[in-house]
């Protein structure tokens, strides 16, 4: 074959004691897309940060069309025509397309917006993207925001494309749409890396798929000739059964009714718009939609946490029978009615735990107040921390490690742990297993079903819709703040949900009030 | 494949965070850091001034441990920074950023001193030195809470809040010294210097003694304070993560009240015991950059209490010790805060070597 558009040898990099990757190899074509398969923390991300020069190797080689280079900057990355695509878009909200494609760019003569706004129109119509170049950043969805990233990287004469989880923020639609895209770049000769960790996606889109596991090169195989049960193996060490088990729901009665909320940010954005369901015990009440569709208000009007400003919250409390309204009560109050509501946030270290203190005082952060004592006893979280290190399995040194020095997966284990340790009634999850290894993710949704069957009000909040098919009861729909849908899981499927992700939106990620 | 010339340069060397560091590793480096700043200013020393710098190392050691008097100042001059890096702490641990304890420290002196000055002859002793107590530490408070209410109601910035605040009980010392002193002098003399009312009382023959007791005292309560009662996780907390503290129903406005309180108290505290304990007048130099130090103190010491012992012992020693240089060898003090502020730069400086390590380029061909 050819000369490889990009090879890497030997790549090594490690984060103090962590070794993010390990004598890495990997090549990459002129004309094919290369999936680089591997679970959350496998170090896909730190590879391809190292070939578009954020990070610098500690060890390995470099080749690009066959000769050594050294990578230290993005800029250098530029020259060697390599173009990255990160999960985060890096735009400047107030400028439009073209300003933002041509942003940095260190171009002699006079600045002309209209020249470059008719190239990005030429490089839309060669490659089928659909853009407006004098668009601004902020009127724009998610997935418009993304092909501008894209063609910035096209402008700039990027032979080399490296996309980090590009599907994460699309909708099935969406997806498809990027997909074509990208098999008309790899038809211009254009060598494409996508980062994933969904196996159909791999199957469908790539040539060729390489796996990292923990940081270390397992091996690459002609997509045509493997399929999802041995990329998995490749990917986990081992053979493990996907399926989640979903029981019946027994029992079940009304646990927590919403009635036309309505909720406004500070900037009087809607972004919670006339949402009306009920939450019943001892089911999984799943929540789908794009990445900012109103579903972090939404768990944290019901805790407590966000403003409401129409509409109401019932809970009824199986203990007294009574129902309380839990709207505009803080936190606190809610506790005191005798609602027992847990609630692992989205954002675990900013909101659910504290970075810098030890698994024993992470633990108390629910339960310090109790007691006359205006000392602390740290017996009662002592125990219960080592009770949830034995049962979740929790890797760390001591339950006096500070939280932030553990890994992802462990970090929503001791989150998790500590919400159902307080013996819930409604709990809510919020991306539980993001950043999550398969044995990890596992373990939580065995958690969430294993409170179900306890009698427990979930509502799971998730990204991934085949978890949300095959673990929920029953599937919420968010659009643009609205509730578009209420389907059942066992008879739903992926388009279906997907096309309720978009109904009704209206361009950004929610409306503006007059 | 036959290696090419590189195309770029590669960097000589690069940094890269460490792990955990063992305790004495780091200790060493700490060890390290402040032998390197003898050296470097011991040539600063040497080609600016000409002199041995062995005898000026002499002349920084005398300055503290000298004589006896010399010992008993530094000790005092160490409580008050401790007093007032102890006060600080709090405020710093939430991410209060209290810079206003140089005017909540002179507000409450200056409480103390109104008291001392217009009633001092009139009450017993005993009473009038209790109602100065409560005078300086209600005084403190009130500078504190200023910033705090304002921060806590609508999330104004604390930093120039308390910054002004400064300047403030700053023009408002000038103002009582011009009233109190009707040469015109800007200067106080001593305040009942006959009849010694409102000064704090020798213990063991020490004037101060009482002052270095009440420190130490406090620096254990606020060390029990910090770590094993409630209101000091709450500070941690809140400190750490405001969403968090939100999140688990911590009333987030009022600890950052309580907490400035405690912090105001405890400078009004530290006014009270220099115009009481140590200096019986005020000017408006009476915290004397403290409250600054304070800040230096405490971070060093990473908010615990009982580590800001040896960082304030640290400062106290070096600024005696370079006002002692200064003296002896008829230089100007700048001399002395040049030397200071190397040492604290190199003291400060260790800490980046103690969290990162530089690795060599080299080193990763190897193997």
């Amino acid at each position: 074959m050819s000369t490889p558009a990009i090879e890497l040898k030997n790549i090594s990099k490690t984060f103090g004691s962590i070794a993010a990757n390990k004598g890495v190899n990997l090549t990459v074509y002129n004309g094919e897309i290369l999936s680089l398969l591997g679970e959350n923390g496998s170090g896909k991300t730190t590879l391809m940060n190292m070939i578009s020069g954020i990070y610098f190797p500690d060890a390995g080689h470099i080749y690009i069309d066959g000769k050594e280079v050294v990578i230290r900057s993005p800029k250098d990355a530029f020259d060697h025509r390599i173009g990255m695509i990160h999960q985060h878009f890096k735009l400047v909200d107030i400028f439009t397309a073209a300003e933002n494609i041509v942003l940095g760019l260190e171009e002699g003569g006079r600045f002309n917006i209209k020249e470059a706004e008719n190239k990005v129109r030429e490089i839309s119509t060669r490659y089928g993207f659909d853009i407006d170049p004098t668009k601004k950043i902020y009127e724009m969805s998610v997935s418009e925001k993304q092909t501008v990233e894209i063609i910035k990287v096209l402008y700039r004469g990027a032979n080399i494309l490296i996309l980090d989880e590009p599907t994460a923020v699309l909708t099935p639609q969406e997806t498809k749409k990027l997909f074509a895209v990208l098999r008309k770049m790899k038809e211009d000769g254009k060598a494409i890396v996508i980062i994933t960790h969904k196996l159909h996606e791999v199957l469908e889109i790539s040539d060729r798929v390489s796996v990292l596991r923990k940081g270390e090169y397992i091996g690459t195989l002609e997509t045509a000739n493997t399929d999802e049960s041995e990329l998995t193996e490749m990917m986990v060490g081992k053979k493990i059964s996907l399926n989640i088990d979903r029981s019946e729901p027994k029992d079940s009665v009304d646990r927590l009714e919403i009635n036309n909320l309505d909720c406004i940010t500070r900037d009087g954005v809607k972004i919670l718009d006339n949402i009306s369901f009920t939450v019943k015990s001892g089911e999984i009440l799943g929540i789908a939609g794009i990445a900012g569709s109103g579903q972090k208000e939404l768990l944290e009007s019901i805790a407590g946490l966000q403003k409401v400003r129409n509409g109401e919250i019932i809970y009824h409390n199986p203990k007294t029978g009574s129902t309380d309204s839990l709207r505009d009560k803080t936190p606190m109050q809610i506790k005191e009615l005798g609602v027992r509501l847990s609630f692992v946030p989205e954002d675990r270290l900013g909101m659910g735990l504290v970075g810098n203190m030890d698994i024993i005082d992470n633990m108390m952060l629910r339960s310090y107040r109790k007691g006359k004592s205006v000392f602390l006893n740290r017996k009662k979280p002592r125990s219960l921390a080592d009770k949830i290190i034995t049962d979740l399995e929790v890797v760390t040194p001591s339950a006096n490690t500070p939280i932030r020095r553990l890994s992802g997966g462990n970090v929503q284990k001791v989150l998790v742990g500590r919400e159902i340790s307080a013996a819930p009634t409604v709990l809510m999850v919020a991306y539980p297993v993001r950043g999550l290894d398969i044995n990890s993710s596992y373990l939580i949704y065995n958690l969430l079903n294993e409170q179900k069957e306890k009698g427990v009000a979930v509502i799971f909040v998730g990204e991934d819709l085949d978890v949300l098919i095959e673990l929920c009861d029953r599937i919420l729909v968010l659009s643009s703040g609205r509730v578009s849908g209420i389907v059942d899981g066992r008879t739903t499927d992926k388009s279906e949900i997907g096309l309720l992700m978009t109904k009704g939106e209206e361009g950004g990620e929610g409306n503006v009030e007059e | 494949m036959s290696k090419n010339k590189k195309e770029t340069k590669e960097p000589l060397f690069h940094l890269a965070k460490r792990p955990a560091i063992e305790w004495w590793k780091a200790w060493l480096i700490r060890g390290a850091a402040i032998i390197s700043s003898l050296i470097v200013c011991a040539l600063i020393i040497v080609v600016l001034t000409k002199q041995n710098p062995l005898e000026v190392y002499a002349a920084l050691f005398k300055g503290s441990f000298g004589t006896q008097r010399k010992f008993w100042a530094m000790l005092q001059k160490l409580a008050i920074l401790l007093c007032i890096s102890l006060a600080v702490t709090p405020a710093f641990k939430m991410k209060f950023w209290n810079l206003g304890a140089e005017g909540q420290v002179l507000f409450g002196g200056l409480c103390s001193m109104v008291l001392m000055f217009e009633i001092g002859d009139k009450i017993p002793n005993l009473l009038l030195i209790i109602a100065m107590l409560i005078a300086s530490i209600l005084g403190g408070i009130l500078w504190a809470l200023f910033p705090a209410v304002l921060k806590a109601k609508w999330g104004t910035n604390e930093s120039l809040f308390t910054l002004m605040m400064n300047y403030i009980a700053i023009q408002l010392v000038s103002f009582a010294i011009m009233v109190w002193v009707p040469s015109g002098s800007s200067v106080m003399g001593l305040v009942n210097s006959s009849t010694k009312a409102g000064w704090l009382p020798s213990l063991l023959g020490q004037k101060y003694l009482l002052n270095i007791i009440v420190v130490a005292v406090l620096t254990i309560v606020m060390f029990i304070y910090l770590k094993y009662s409630k209101q000091g996780y709450e500070i941690s907390v809140v400190g750490e993560s405001e969403n968090t503290a939100r999140y688990i129903g911590i009333n987030v406005k009022k600890v950052i009240i309580r907490t400035m309180i405690l912090s105001g108290a405890l400078c009004g505290l530290a006014g009270f015991l220099l115009v009481a304990g140590t200096n019986h007048t005020i000017s408006k130099d009476l915290a004397g950059g403290d409250g600054f130090t304070a800040i230096m103190v405490s971070w060093l010491a990473k908010f615990n209490p009982i580590t800001m012992v040896v960082t304030s012992f640290l400062i106290a020693f070096l600024q005696r010790g370079a006002g002692e240089i200064a003296t002896n060898f008829n230089l100007n003090t700048s001399i002395a805060d040049i030397l200071t502020g190397i040492i604290i730069f190199f003291i400060i400086g260790c800490e980046f070597f103690i969290n990162y390590q530089i690795k060599s380029t080299k080193e990763k061909e190897g193997k």
